[in-house]
């Protein structure tokens, strides 16, 4: 029997009351017409929430984020909905899956090609420390050529383990005080890796 | 079926004597090795011989056995006759300290992709080979991680958790 038609002319409307969720506003004062607060609040409040992610996946932990992009783990709550494939314009580098030493270059190059601010994600035990493959071809650690913000342990981890590390790295961004990347400490740790 | 084992190793011997000898013939892959000068002139043998006609390289490819004194590394050739479909394999055995080939590219093109990874992996130095360089491994390697001199693990290592890694 053929399925009915449903002419869509009375649409329920979906019911949004108290399921919005506004993230809060910084610390400041407030008075009648005006609000006062500190820079690095408002920057930090901003980057946190339009984080724009690289997706660098290799192997199955690419597929896990895949799942976590998608709509029952929806990565876009967080505010990261726009993917951007190139380095130039994204803020997150996020290194899904295992690194071989002679991707260890290209690695670095696509990093160095991301505008500051930036921050790296290492997820899984290959990107963080090798994994399992504990043998001469695969880089040990992502960590070994670029600095990595937040590590996800895991292989692979779930998506919730996925969304738990973008929300460190959305803690770390919101907290940054604005003069870090001048910093002396900053400098010294990317010449540590090599970068200028 | 004209072309048997029986009959390659007739002919080889006759041909060779001596210098073709521990004839083998695991799961029916008639098996023999020579000394490593004679490896262009026995394979020379095999692709030219109007009944042999061994004119496929299907692989190459070699083994480090730590254990046999100044015969450590051995380079095998698999050869396929692809009229009467036989496949041989052939073996040459070298010293560690003078790893030291004749290239087979002048009769098999396909070697030479080949000869660059038993080099990158085994260290065999292929005696006039056009581009001998690594073909896989990183550049900046300055060992061969194939052969069998390196432990499984470094167990000297501390940015791995034992327990995790059961150690």
């Amino acid at each position: 029997m053929a399925r009915p038609v449903r002419f869509n002319i009375h649409p329920i409307l979906a019911d949004t009351k108290d399921s919005i969720s506004m993230v809060n506003m910084p610390e400041g004062h407030a008075g009648e017409g005006f609000f006062a607060t500190k820079l690095s609040d408002v920057v930090g409040l901003a980057r946190k929430n339009s984080m724009w992610p690289l997706p660098f996946a290799t192997s199955c932990c690419g597929i896990e984020f895949m799942a976590t992009m998608a709509s029952h783990y929806d990565l876009a709550r967080f505010g990261a909905e726009r993917l951007g494939f190139s380095p130039r314009q994204c803020d997150l580098l996020m290194v899904m899956g295992t690194i071989a030493k002679k991707m260890g270059p290209i690695l670095k190059q696509v990093y160095l090609q991301m505008a500051e601010p930036r921050w790296v994600m290492a997820v899984g035990a290959c990107a963080s420390s090798g994994g399992i493959f504990d043998t001469y071809s695969v880089l040990q650690g992502i960590d070994q050529v670029i600095p990595v913000d937040v590590y996800v342990p895991g292989c692979p981890p779930r998506p919730e383990a996925i969304l738990d590390g973008f929300m460190k790295i959305q803690d770390l961004v919101g907290e940054e005080r604005l003069r870090r990347r001048n910093g002396e400490g900053y400098k010294q740790l990317l010449e540590s890796y090599g970068i200028q | 079926m004209s072309l048997s084992n029986e009959t390659i190793k007739a002919k080889l011997s006759e041909k060779f004597g001596d210098q073709v000898s521990n004839f083998q013939e695991p799961y029916g892959l008639l098996t023999f090795e020579s000394p490593k000068e004679m490896n262009l002139k026995v394979m020379q043998f095999l692709y030219d011989d109007e009944e042999l006609r061994f004119q496929f390289l299907t692989d190459l490819t070699a083994v480090h056995y730590p254990d046999k004194a100044a015969k450590e590394l051995a380079v095998v050739y698999h050869l396929h006759n692809l009229i009467d479909n036989i496949r041989i394999r052939f073996k040459v055995f070298t010293d560690i300290n003078s790893p030291d080939i004749f290239t087979a590219i002048q009769l098999y093109s396909s070697a030479n992709w080949m000869e660059r990874e038993t080099y990158d992996f085994f260290g065999i130095n292929f005696l006039g080979h056009p581009n001998l360089k690594r073909i896989l491994n990183v550049d900046e390697m300055d060992y061969f991680p194939m052969r069998k001199q390196y432990p499984l693990e470094d167990q000297t290592r501390i940015d791995k958790d034992d327990a995790m890694f059961g150690r």
